[in-house]
């Protein structure tokens, strides 16, 4: 799993690439926590079209990121999940939590 | 009518689970399943096995059994621990449910085996380890 970042209007833009299971979920946690860094204050956008797999510990990685933004009082959305991942990001109820763009 | 049986094991090691997927589809590539059927195999075996290695052996390294069965359009799934078992099942099952609180972990495992496939049995005792089955029918949407 590849994160790559940049901030485009105030706003962090996160893109995560390959699979996101349980092996590579607290590397994945490292890398994102690194980019929403304690100082950034803003919206978080992630980018999950070039996801290929996603297990149920990939929803523990973004619910976490997703506590930190939440806690500063921001937003997180994602958007480009393929249908497989999009299925179970519906199924886990994570899309009333972070928007789907 | 199609039938097939494929037996495999292997450490429980986490870069083991996506290798697990790997033969999953292998052996259920053979049943000519859509892209969704794979993908849903795929996830659910990820599952069970990712269940196995953190939960039945945790930081202890042991085996992980997977048993697959085609038998015309009917798959059967068997992953397999020998770790510590799990002591209440139902509430295992429970969606958000986990044992480890201490890490960012969904509780999803077992709400997803039982979405993506058909039926999901699971038996365990504690100290002896877990088994849990999955059955799914390949390419019910056929015509």
């Amino acid at each position: 799993m590849k994160v790559t970042a940049y901030t485009q209007d105030g706003v962090l833009n996160l893109e995560l690439i390959g699979e996101l299971d349980h092996h590579v979920a607290e590397q994945t946690r490292k890398e994102l926590d690194n980019c929403i860094s304690s100082s950034y204050e803003g919206d978080v956008v992630i980018n999950m079209s070039n996801v290929s797999f996603m297990d149920s510990s990939g929803l523990g990685v973004l619910l976490g990121r997703y506590k930190r933004v939440a806690a500063k009082g921001n937003r997180m959305y994602l958007y480009g999940a393929n249908k497989t991942v999009d299925k179970l990001l519906k199924m886990s109820g994570i899309y009333s939590l972070i928007e789907r763009l | 009518m199609n039938k097939n049986e494929m037996k495999c094991s292997f450490i429980s090691r986490s870069q083991n689970e996506s290798l697990a997927r790997m033969l999953a589809a292998a052996f259920v590539a053979q049943m000519n399943p859509t892209i969704e059927e794979l993908a849903d195999v795929r996830t659910a075996v990820s599952e069970a096995v990712t269940n196995s290695i953190i939960h039945g052996y945790g930081n202890d390294s042991g085996l992980v059994e997977m048993f697959f069965k085609n038998d015309g359009d009917l798959l059967t799934i068997v992953v397999k621990d020998y770790g510590m078992g799990i002591e209440d099942v139902e509430l295992a099952k429970q969606p958000f449910y986990t044992s480890k609180k201490t890490i960012d972990r969904s509780g999803m495992g077992f709400s997803v085996m039982e979405a993506f496939m058909d039926t999901l049995e699971v038996e365990s005792a504690l100290g002896k380890g877990t088994t849990v089955t999955m059955t799914k029918i390949i390419g019910a949407d056929d015509e």
